[in-house]
């Protein structure tokens, strides 16, 4: 006889157990489909103990946890949003907001007060006294100063904004030397203005003022409003008129359009605006063949290339107005 | 009404192009007894062995089984469902410990069922071609020409698959497609079911928020699984013996040429036992299935079993009844189901086929001693039949009661042509101009 009661579990006879999608469906198919929260003894408690079966509100809440963009907005999303919320909430304040950023500075400034990042003078190089001390005065640094701070570009724009300088190159050197490597600008030319006399490099920038025209006697002068725009045309009409020597006085721009070639007694060659070079080089060719410079001429007006023209003195011209009248009046 | 139909079949069909898109469809067996629920994954198409050869998978690796439950069957008799709350609840454990099995949301179902009176046609027709070349239009002209008998309001046709094609003189063709003829001619079966059964089991399926990419008829589908390939090829027929109904399907050349159900099963052998030995059906369920059987020996006789009770009285409680009794109690009732399909195979003429296999299967064919009871009713080739293994297949539920789930899965990986996968001709279609000349095009360029 075998004892057999209601409540026995069924025998299985497995000779080995069972494992993977076979344990979980024999597990599942007893208990898997259990809901985990059962409102237990409120609804028909008998039925749900015979049959059970997921609500209809459970089923639908437990497929859609299966969606998978649901899932992957709970596992990722989720987390994002809980730390986004903790790190809102923590710098909602104040003075918890100062307190995180005084403390990152403290780490900050700790760093980079450090002696490797320190620089402790300013090498010059390239510079002569005077500019020296001038670089010295617009890069107000106190020493010693962290390479953190220094903002190598800006210092580099300020000494170049200097008028003496042509070009600079700043950088920290290994050793805790800011060193500054400065090209000066040459001065090739000395401008007259009315309010005082200048020394101006081959691009016309602005060198150096002067007092006395004397201290840089070995330097062409050139005159006039807007002249030091064109020191490069001026420099090309000197070294043609090199074979006129020392009787060249000195350029003068005209009405900021074109040039006049000024010599010693008074004479003076008025350049056309348009390629004035040429032009004085015709003036020097007459010059050479019938030494019209060597007589009293006063002007020789070139502005007009069709008709170059020439005034005389007033004493030539006087001296001319007599000889004809002797010559009419023997007659 | 049939281009009602044709049009809500193809949408199933569309609907299980989309599952099969997403990877994931449900299986349901909604049995008298047990709902099953797999869930299957489709990985890419299915790849042979290493070999080259066919393997012992048939070829069947294109899904996985990756999530399966069973639960009781409630509000479900003679596979068809009489209260559709209870049939709703019980899809929804089936499938909710499924889907948390597998670790994934599901919405597609295909789900079969038994019941229903499923009743078979055959239908033929023969038209001749309009060019020299068979092509998927004549396919759908020729079928559309079968003229469909009267198969009676509130009924529902759930297949209808070509099962035979002939060209001129040749006959037994499976795809006559691209073959040279002058006339086509297509032998055709059809199963209709009641419309309401369908309609109830479709009704179950939306209200727990699934989609249905397919619905078929248990007999048809546990003959796919249970029948091995030759079987299918040379003829044999499916008994499948489920919890309320036992189906029977004839199969031949691959196709399922005829299909029926006994409204008689496994649920019918317990009451008798509880009847008979006046106890719960619980009680009388375990006792069959630990100690049923159909053969009596001597031993039997001193085989007592405890058949308990919960009365306090000491008398009653217990009871016990020698295991020949139990026999005694359900040899008839079993006999009795076999003789129907006897009869129900004789009147397809089963005993004309030229192979006359007989598998059983289905939860009732585990009874002890049911293959030699079922040779003396149903003649001498009768064996018992497991479903085909599938990947990933737990082991308890390969057996016989899940031949019609698995089934269904080789149903829903490879299923087969119906009549509404071909395109209806166009004259009779009624379409708008507008899609005719879309045709046109789509026909002619």
């Amino acid at each position: 006889m075998r004892p057999l009661k209601a409540t026995r579990a069924p025998v299985v006879h497995r000779p080995k157990p069972l494992s993977g999608p076979d344990a979980d469906f024999a597990s599942g198919a007893r208990t898997g489909a259990e809901p985990k929260l059962r409102l237990r003894g409120v609804f028909n408690r008998k039925g749900d103990r015979f049959d059970p079966a997921p609500s209809r509100l459970s089923y639908r809440l437990q497929r859609w946890m299966l969606t998978p963009g649901i899932r992957r907005g709970l596992k990722i999303g989720l987390p994002i949003l809980a730390v986004c919320a903790a790190v809102g909430i923590y710098f909602g304040a104040q003075e918890r907001r100062d307190a995180v950023v005084a403390y990152v500075m403290d780490i900050k400034t700790s760093i980079q007060q450090r002696p490797e990042f320190m620089v402790n003078l300013m090498a010059i190089d390239g510079a002569g006294t005077n500019l020296s001390e001038d670089i010295r005065e617009v890069v107000p640094l106190d020493f010693p100063i962290s390479s953190w701070d220094l903002d190598v570009e800006q210092i580099r724009d300020t000494i170049t904004g200097l008028n003496p300088v042509k070009s600079a190159t700043v950088r920290v050197r290994p050793g805790g030397i800011l060193q500054v490597d400065v090209v000066e600008r040459q001065p090739v030319i000395v401008w007259r203005t009315r309010n005082g006399i200048e020394l101006l490099d081959e691009t016309g920038a602005h060198v150096k003022r002067i007092s006395s025209r004397k201290d840089h006697a070995n330097l062409p002068l050139i005159a006039g409003k807007g002249a030091d725009g064109h020191v490069g045309e001026a420099l090309a009409l000197l070294t043609t008129a090199r074979s006129l020597g020392g009787r060249v006085r000195g350029l003068v721009r005209i009405g900021e359009r074109r040039w006049d070639l000024v010599l010693d007694r008074g004479q003076r060659i008025m350049l056309p605006t348009e390629r004035p070079v040429r032009a004085l080089e015709r003036v020097l060719a007459v010059n050479e063949v019938q030494d019209l410079l060597e007589r009293d001429v006063a002007v020789v007006d070139m502005r007009l290339g069709q008709r170059p023209t020439i005034r005389m003195t007033k004493a030539a011209s006087e001296d001319w107005w007599n000889t004809k009248v002797n010559v009419s009046s023997e007659q | 009404m049939m281009t009602d139909l044709y049009q809500s079949q193809r949408a199933m069909r569309q609907m299980r192009r989309q599952a099969m898109q997403r990877g994931v469809v449900a299986i349901l067996d909604v049995g008298s007894s047990k709902i099953a629920c797999l869930v299957l994954r489709f990985d890419g198409t299915g790849r042979l062995s290493e070999d080259n050869t066919i393997g012992s998978m048939a070829g069947q690796t294109g899904f996985r089984v990756i999530g399966a439950a069973t639960t009781r069957s409630r509000g479900v008799q003679f596979g068809e469902v009489t209260a559709m709350q209870e049939t709703e609840r019980a899809i929804r454990t089936a499938l909710q410990a499924a889907q948390k099995m597998a670790d994934i949301r599901v919405d597609h179902v295909i789900a079969s069922f038994s019941g229903a009176n499923p009743r078979s046609y055959g239908l033929d027709a023969q038209v001749d071609l309009e060019g020299q070349v068979v092509t998927e239009a004549e396919v759908g002209r020729v079928l559309n020409a079968c003229d469909v008998p009267d198969y009676g309001a509130g009924r529902e046709v759930l297949h209808a698959q070509p099962v035979n094609f002939a060209l001129d003189n040749r006959s037994g063709l499976i795809d006559p497609r691209g073959q040279m003829g002058q006339s086509l001619a297509v032998d055709m079966h059809m199963l209709t079911v009641d419309a309401t059964a369908i309609q109830n089991i479709v009704r179950c399926i939306k209200r727990c928020d699934l989609e249905l990419a397919g619905i078929a008829n248990s007999a048809y589908v546990s003959g796919v699984s249970a029948l091995v390939e030759d079987e299918q090829e040379l003829g044999a027929a499916c008994i499948d013996m489920g919890g309320g109904t036992t189906s029977v399907s004839i199969f031949m050349k691959k196709h399922m040429i005829y299909a029926d159900c006994v409204r008689m099963g496994g649920d019918h052998v317990t009451s008798d036992i509880s009847m008979g030995l006046g106890i719960p059906a619980s009680v009388a369920e375990r006792i069959k299935t630990f100690n049923g059987g159909v053969h009596a020996t001597g031993a039997d006789d001193r085989d007592l079993i405890d058949i308990g009770g919960d009365t306090g009285d000491w008398e009653h409680d217990r009871r016990t009844v020698s295991r020949a009794e139990l026999i005694g109690i359900m040899r008839p009732r079993v006999e009795e189901i076999l003789e129907e399909v006897r009869v129900r195979l004789d009147a397809a003429g089963f005993e004309h086929m030229p192979s006359q296999q007989i598998v059983l299967t289905g939860g009732g064919s585990q009874i002890m001693g049911l293959d030699g009871l079922a040779t003396r009713i149903l003649g001498q080739r009768v064996r018992l039949g497991r479903p085909l293994r599938v990947h990933g297949l737990p082991q308890s539920a390969t057996g016989p009661g899940f031949s019609s789930a698995v089934g269904l899965s080789l149903f829903a990986a490879h299923p087969q042509d119906e009549w509404w996968d071909f395109e209806i001709p166009v004259d009779t279609y009624a379409a708008r101009p507008f899609k005719r000349a879309v045709r046109w095009f789509r026909d002619n360029w």
